[in-house]
């Protein structure tokens, strides 16, 4: 628990690409945002999904990846000092007696601000669950799907299952700290990083690890504590001793919490607005991007940055209600070429 | 021509399919139970789907991209397709997959 309250004028739930920009538009209105993403880094359904695929209906970028897009926006919004919380979900929104709201995570830091902008996306991106007979009564003490603190897995009997980076990356930094380590694929070919995939394969020819190919079968153990992991493989079933199992099947959007914080909701998954604002049936609580509903919404990107254009003016209004909101374009105004630092 | 599909529940549904389209897009369209989540990009393996025995044969085989992305279905069995990366054509008329539980829209974690 951090104890201290976050106080500032925004907090963006979401660093898409449409969060992201959102921070530029805000920015230009003199708003200063905070942004949440349950992601270690930003981009979300572009750095998490396609990060390497080109996207081809951004205006004036005839191509563009999904990273070199994140990259770009990054590099654009600078200018405007936006702090990041990444790796934590959003849990908790609720209004304050002066018309602010309070925003919690599950990593317990706490925000106050006059506007939320819910810029949620697909939703929040959770890791792919096996379908293993009573896996969640491990989940949490003795069945993880991330690794936040390497200690959990010292002196442990640990199978990590996968064949992409995550895999590969905790089976060589666990490998030192773990009793035993079992490495579980379906197939001797492993997505990773070449030099990654190189490094396993040595430490299996040193005995330092086991590589098994097969896959998830069933657990045993007690109290949430495992025991043994059996696996399937060619061979037929497979234990192996296990006090610790990672599975790493990679992310899938689901909508979470979103849905609990009374909004309006359009076939209770995407949260209505008007267009004018982009206002949420909760006044101060605006949603942009893919997570909201209007007629003849459309999931792009150019939209989404369209509605945060929209937002930010309104969003101004209600931070500084006195304050006069006037026009300006970024080629001809003197101080919002000073606020990019351009001027 | 026509697809044969299994739901998660058991039920088989038969859903008139179209040349050139892919059998995710049939099923989508047709309102089953798929998640989808790339639309199509083999990007998220959200599409998986288990192919009948007698099928598996007369598909195109997967390409390294598709086997990269069946690495992440938790439930992969031997004849695990993602069926976003299979195209209709009048040799696959009468084709039948089953849904994996991986593809419902609700799976998660
Ligand atoms: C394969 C593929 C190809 C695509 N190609 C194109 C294209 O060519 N052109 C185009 O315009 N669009 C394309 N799209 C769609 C485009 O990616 C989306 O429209 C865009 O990412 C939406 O941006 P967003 O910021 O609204 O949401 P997202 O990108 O989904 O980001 C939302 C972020 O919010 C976070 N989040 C959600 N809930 C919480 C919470 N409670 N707490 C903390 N964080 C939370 C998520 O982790 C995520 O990082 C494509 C999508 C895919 C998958
Ligand atoms: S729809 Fe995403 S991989 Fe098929």
């Amino acid at each position: 628990m951090s104890g201290n309250e976050i106080v500032t004028d925004v907090v963006i739930i979401g660093a898409g690409p449409v969060g992201l920009f959102a921070v530029f538009e805000l920015g230009l209105v003199d708003l200063k945002c905070h942004v949440i993403d349950i992601l270690d880094r930003p981009g979300g359904q572009c750095a998490e999904l396609y990060p390497e695929k080109p996207i081809y209906d951004i205006p004036a970028f005839p191509e563009i990846s999904g990273q070199g897009l994140t990259d770009n926006l990054m590099k654009q919004i600078a200018p405007f000092g936006a702090e990041f919380h990444f790796s934590q979900m959003v849990t908790n929104v609720e209004r304050l007696e002066d018309g602010s709201f309070r925003v919690t995570t599950d990593a317990d830091e706490v925000f106050v601000a006059k506007v939320i902008v819910i810029a949620a996306g697909g939703g929040s991106f959770q890791p792919k669950r096996p379908p293993v007979p009573e896996i969640e009564q491990y989940e949490g003490k003795s069945v993880f799907y991330a690794v936040r603190k390497m200690d959990d897995f010292r002196d442990q009997d640990l199978v990590i299952v996968g064949g992409g980076d995550s895999a590969l990356d905790w089976t060589l930094n666990l490998e030192p700290l773990a009793r035993s380590l079992t490495l579980v694929h379906r197939r001797d070919e492993f997505r990773g990083h070449a030099d990654s995939v190189n490094k396993m394969r040595k430490l299996v020819e040193d005995g330092k690890i086991n590589f098994v190919m097969g896959q998830l079968g069933r657990l045993e153990g007690a109290d949430g504590q495992l025991s043994e992991v059996f696996l399937k493989t060619a061979g037929g079933e497979m234990g192996i001793p296990a006090t610790r199992l990672l599975p790493f099947f990679g992310l899938t959007m689901k909508l979470g919490p979103v849905a609990d914080w009374g909004l309006d909701l359009h076939d209770n998954a995407l949260i209505k607005v008007d267009t004018e604002r982009f206002e949420t049936s909760e006044p101060g609580i605006f949603a942009i991007g893919d997570i909201n509903w209007y007629p003849g919404k459309l999931k792009l990107i150019l939209s989404g940055f369209h509605e945060g254009a929209l937002m930010s003016q309104a969003a101004k209004r209600i931070v500084h209600p006195d304050a006069k909101v006037v026009f300006q374009y970024t080629t001809s105004s003197t101080s919002l070429q000073k606020k990019l630092g351009v001027a | 021509m026509r697809i044969f599909v299994t739901d998660q529940t058991g039920t088989e549904h038969e859903l008139e399919a179209l040349e050139g389209w892919r059998v995710m897009e049939v099923i989508r369209d047709w309102g089953l139970n798929i998640k989808a989540e790339c639309g199509g990009a083999c990007s998220c393996a959200t599409c998986h789907v288990f192919v009948d025995p007698e099928w598996v044969e007369k598909l195109n085989p997967p390409t390294d991209e598709e086997e990269d992305m069946l690495d992440s279905v938790p439930d992969y069995e031997a004849n695990s397709r993602l069926s976003c990366q299979i195209l209709m054509s009048e040799e696959l008329d009468g084709l039948k997959v089953r849904l994996a539980d991986s593809a419902s829209q609700d799976a998660a974690a």
